[in-house]
């Protein structure tokens, strides 16, 4: 395990993986495994690089491979740069007959980016995502930490000037 | 024991056990992909779902414990068509390659899709393509095959110790691979080659070089370690084309290393000896078998004094060998037999026991509750042995070392003593002190005043206490301290720690066959005179033979600049000899430059014979490969010498009659196959007390993995691994910058005055002020003995 690496986290990142470390017990460091990789991945501007995956690994003396298998099975981390603002679209059932379909194609046009592609002013990333679970205010999207639903291209607009 | 059904069949099972096992030891056969017999549960394939009465739904018989009364069905058309569903999921994106697929013929998804398979596909979307990793020289992959079993993945978790692959991505997009690129560098890394179900891990040695039905099975016994591993060495017109692992649970489960695998590749090499030669007027030339051994036995007849004759032999040969090499030297009155190749410190010879070895089963070892190893690097030397002590440890077995390197472990380490060569007696003291001071016997004569100045610590206290307070412990010696120069001494306080510590003294011993090698009486210091007995004899041993420069050497399957602890020294021997016969599979320009006549003998696989393993097991087998022109099987070739010499008991007409002489020489019945365990502890005999304080700087030499052998040292895939990058001096940091060396630097070592190019590397798991120079390895060829002192020369 090799200190340099661990070193790509930092202080506050540090403080706030091991709060999570110390509700598991000291033998099942490895259980704080996703909220250390949420952590660094806000620390680095919404993405992960492999450097510190490995960072993560080491730090919760794990081993490599598993921390890529964790980090490669969720959606919610990201092997490459993403835009200051992630829309995530949920194209999944519930959304997709409520309309799901309308409003990628009117976040496409509006951002001038295709789904999975990121604004070139690097302000929006675009992504489609399986069911988050709020069906019922369907067809929804997620930014940040907040759920925006029962959307049409009118709110949209609203959300995207808001957060220009 | 409960009762169970399966099928109409009332099956005896033991609570607890799953319905797969059960069902397979009544043989009843269930389909399975992910199930493995030696690997954790992770019930993943779905392909065993039988139907279980009773239950809801089809139940996964790998993972349904059986209960006293269940009523299982395993062909009933709700079990079939369970088990068609999932057959047909599994092909949904596998390519269906099986023609130009290495695992056709021998394929679980080929020989299920059969039984289960529907010969049309509903599916006509896209099919998933996975990209092929590169992960070494050793396991190619063919990712796209892969139906995400997970043996691969449990292997390296659970047996390997290294988590190396791993599936990466998720459901459609979920990959088995490395993620980064990687080379998988696991010793045991080929054993997921066997356990891949399918095509997708295959053999990049015997890649597309047969069809499996041309393959013809040999149970055969791997020669590179002392392990004595069970595998197939499958053949196609007699050459080998692939080894794989044979389970006998009592020495290697379901594993093979990946030398005992690999090194087959090297029985190929262009350096093969394919006729006699002889040397006239310093030109070599081809002969024939009668001219070179009657030139052979002429030229050693004509060496009046016996006592003047040396014969070193591998000890990797058969017991065979072994046992007629002895008796033909011992038949023409030469003492002078040995191989202890790497020893130099004789002085407790004649306390050996009648053969080194574990003083236990080589499984027996995962029951262990503590260990302590004595100079060995375990997990590169004997790879099974690692993985058995890994099994212990993972049963909560406290394992450490005293070792003069911090060798990479795949399991934790109760404690590890890392300290140079110099110090290891000392050390050893200290642990002695330690169990005397817990011990309730009194103090064997000179052993408190030997060690009363030795400082201990609660470190030592605990690995000591670990010892003592398991039921089953035991006191290893590696190979590395058999090496040492004053392994005598170390040798006898690590036999007292053991008894102290009511532990076993158990050996590792250096090739396959070192125990062969002592109870055929391969040794210079004692011979069998009557059924089970044995006399001393006063022999030179391999240090003395090369140091007092004899007149003749016999040399059976060595390459001296590779073979031996000091190269140089043996080397020289040879130039300042009369006459020196090579017996040796392979011929090179340095093997030349020290023979008169060279005979070509058999490898392992090309003759029958006997290996007996570190637990006394003898295991016999037949040639698997074909020789190599007029390449002779040793035992042949010394019955003829035997007879050329006209010594009585040379009439053997097979190998067997060679092996069963031997038996009856040790007392035991032809069909006998195991030496019982007789204790290795020593009598008492207090060793001097050295101090060794030197501001010198010392060369530790270990044998490196892939160096073990002429053969191994032939097999280029092995050579190409991580583990073969050996021709490098280690130092730590703390040397590196009192010599000012630089990590990469290219720099002379000289041991006296010889002398080898290497590059430095830094490595802090040397111990301070000693040089890691493994030997066996060409820049070592050129140096002195393994421990001596050493002196690193900027270029
Ligand atoms: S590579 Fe082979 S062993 Fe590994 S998961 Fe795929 S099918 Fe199973
Ligand atoms: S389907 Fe979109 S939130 Fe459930
Ligand atoms: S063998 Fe039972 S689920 Fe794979």
């Amino acid at each position: 395990m090799s200190e340099i690496n661990k070193d790509l986290i930092n202080a506050a990142s540090r403080v706030d993986i091991d709060q999570w470390v110390a509700k598991y017990p000291a033998d099942q460091k490895q259980s704080a495994v996703m909220a250390a990789l949420r952590i660094v991945q806000d620390q680095n501007g919404g993405w992960l690089t492999t450097e510190l995956m490995d960072a993560v690994a080491s730090y919760l003396d794990m081993d490599k491979i598993h921390v890529y298998e964790v980090a490669t099975f969720y959606s919610m981390y990201e092997h490459k740069p993403v835009g200051k603002h992630k829309i995530c679209v949920c194209t999944n059932i519930s959304c997709m007959v409520c309309g799901s379909g309308e409003i990628v194609d009117h976040l496409e046009d509006k951002l001038d980016v295709k789904m999975g592609g990121t604004t070139e002013d690097n302000r929006f990333t675009l992504k489609e995502v399986e069911c988050l679970g709020a069906c019922s205010g369907a067809p929804m999207i997620q930014i940040g930490e907040h759920y925006y639903e029962n959307l049409d291209a009118e709110k949209i607009d609203k959300i995207l000037e808001e957060l220009k | 024991m409960v009762t169970i059904e399966i099928n109409g069949q009332q099956v005896e099972a033991e609570q607890g056990q799953m319905l797969i096992e059960a069902a397979d030891k009544a043989g009843i056969a269930i389909p399975r992909f992910c199930y493995h017999k030696n690997l954790s549960i992770s019930a993943s394939c779905r392909m065993c779902l039988v139907e279980v009465e009773k239950a809801p739904k089809p139940m996964p018989a790998c993972a349904t414990p059986v209960a006293d009364g269940m009523v299982v069905n395993t062909k009933s058309t709700y079990a079939l068509a369970a088990q068609k569903s999932v057959m047909e999921f599994l092909l949904i994106n596998h390519p269906l390659d099986c023609p130009v697929c290495d695992q056709g013929g021998e394929c679980d998804l080929q020989e299920f899709s059969i039984g289960y398979g529907s010969d049309k596909s509903q599916y006509a979307e896209i099919k998933r393509v996975v990209k092929d990793k590169d992960i070494g020289p050793l396991i190619a992959t063919e990712l796209t095959r892969c139906i995400h079993c997970t043996r691969c993945v449990r292997f390296g978790q659970e047996i390997a110790g290294m988590r190396e692959l791993g599936a990466t991505g998720r459901g459609d997009w979920m990959e088995i691979g490395t993620y980064i690129e990687k080379s998988i560098d696991s010793e045991l890394s080929g054993n997921i080659i066997d356990l891949c179900p399918v095509g997708a891990l295959t053999s990049k040695v015997s890649r597309f070089t047969y069809r499996v039905w041309e393959l013809a099975n040999n149970d055969s016994i791997s020669a590179h370690d002392c392990i004595g591993s069970n595998c197939n060495a499958q053949t196609k017109n007699g050459e080998i084309k692939r080894v794989i692992s044979r389970q006998n649970d009592s020495i290697n489960d379901a594993w093979i290393s990946d030398r005992d695998r690999y090194s087959f590749e090297g029985l190929q090499s262009d350096d093969r000896l394919t006729k006699p030669m002889i040397k006239k007027d310093g030109a070599w030339t081809e002969a024939s078998w009668d001219d070179a051994l009657q030139f052979a036995v002429n030229s050693l007849k004509d060496i009046k004094d016996k006592s003047q004759i040396g014969t070193v032999c591998s000890p990797s040969v058969t017991t065979e060998e072994m046992y007629l090499l002895q008796k033909v030297m011992r038949g023409i009155g030469s003492n002078n037999i040995d191989h202890r190749l790497r020893q130099s410190d004789f002085r407790g010879q004649d306390q050996d026991p009648l053969f080194p070895g574990l003083g236990m089963s080589v499984a027996d070892v995962a029951a262990q509750q503590a260990a302590i190893l004595i100079g060995s690097n375990v997990r590169k030397e004997q790879p099974i042995m690692g993985h058995q002590l890994r099994q212990a440890s993972l049963k909560g077995a406290k394992i450490s070392f005293v070792n003069p390197v911090s060798f990479d472990a795949n399991f934790n380490v109760a404690h590890e003593f890392t300290i140079a060569p110099s110090q290891m007696f000392k050390e050893l003291k200290v642990l002695a002190k330690v169990a005397l001071e817990n011990s309730s016997a009194g103090a064997p004569e000179g052993l408190a005043a030997l060690v009363s100045s030795v400082k201990v610590t609660d470190e030592h206290k605990q690995c000591i206490a670990e010892l003592s307070d398991a039921d089953n412990s035991m006191v290893i010696l590696g190979t590395i301290v058999q090496a040492m120069p004053n392994y005598s001494a170390m040798r006898i306080l690590a036999s007292y720690i053991a008894d102290a510590s009511n532990s076993t003294l158990s050996y590792l011993t250096p090739g396959a066959n070192t125990s062969g090698a002592y109870l055929s009486g391969l040794l210079p210091n004692r011979t069998q005179v009557a059924q089970g007995e044995f006399a001393n004899t006063d022999g030179l041993d391999t240090q003395a033979m090369f140091a007092q420069k004899l007149k003749a050497y016999i040399l059976y399957g060595i390459e001296v600049e590779r073979d031996l602890d000091n190269p140089v020294q043996a080397s020289q021997a040879l130039d300042n000899a009369d006459f020196v016969v090579s017996l040796s599979a392979f011929v090179t320009d340095a093997i030349k430059a020290g023979s008169d006549v060279i005979l070509p003998i058999s490898t392992i696989t090309e003759s029958s014979g006997t290996l007996i393993n570190v637990a006394g097991i003898w295991q016999s087998f037949n040639a698997v490969s074909k020789a190599k022109g007029l390449s002779k099987p040793g035992w042949k070739v010394l019955r003829v010498m035997g007879n050329l010499f006209n010594i009585d008991g040379f009439d053997y007409q097979s190998s067997e009659d060679v092996i069963n002489e031997l038996k009856s020489a040790l007392a035991l019945e032809n069909s006998q196959s195991e030496t019982s365990r007789a204790t290795n502890q020593l009598v008492w005999d207090c060793p001097e007390n050295i101090s060794a304080q030197t501001t010198d700087i010392q060369r530790i030499a270990e044998l490196s993995i892939y160096n073990v052998d002429a053969v191994t040292r032939r097999a280029t895939a092995l050579q190409k691994t991580q583990d073969a990058q050996v021709d490098v001096a280690k130092i730590n940091s703390a040397l590196a910058k009192k010599l000012k060396l630089e990590d990469a630097q290219a720099v002379t070592a000289k041991q006296a005055d010889n002398t080898a190019q290497v590059t430095i590397s830094i490595d802090n798991k040397i111990t301070d002020n000693c040089v890691y120079l493994s030997a066996g390895n060409v820049a070592a060829s050129s140096l002195g003995g393994g421990f001596d002192t050493i002196e690193l020369i900027p270029a």
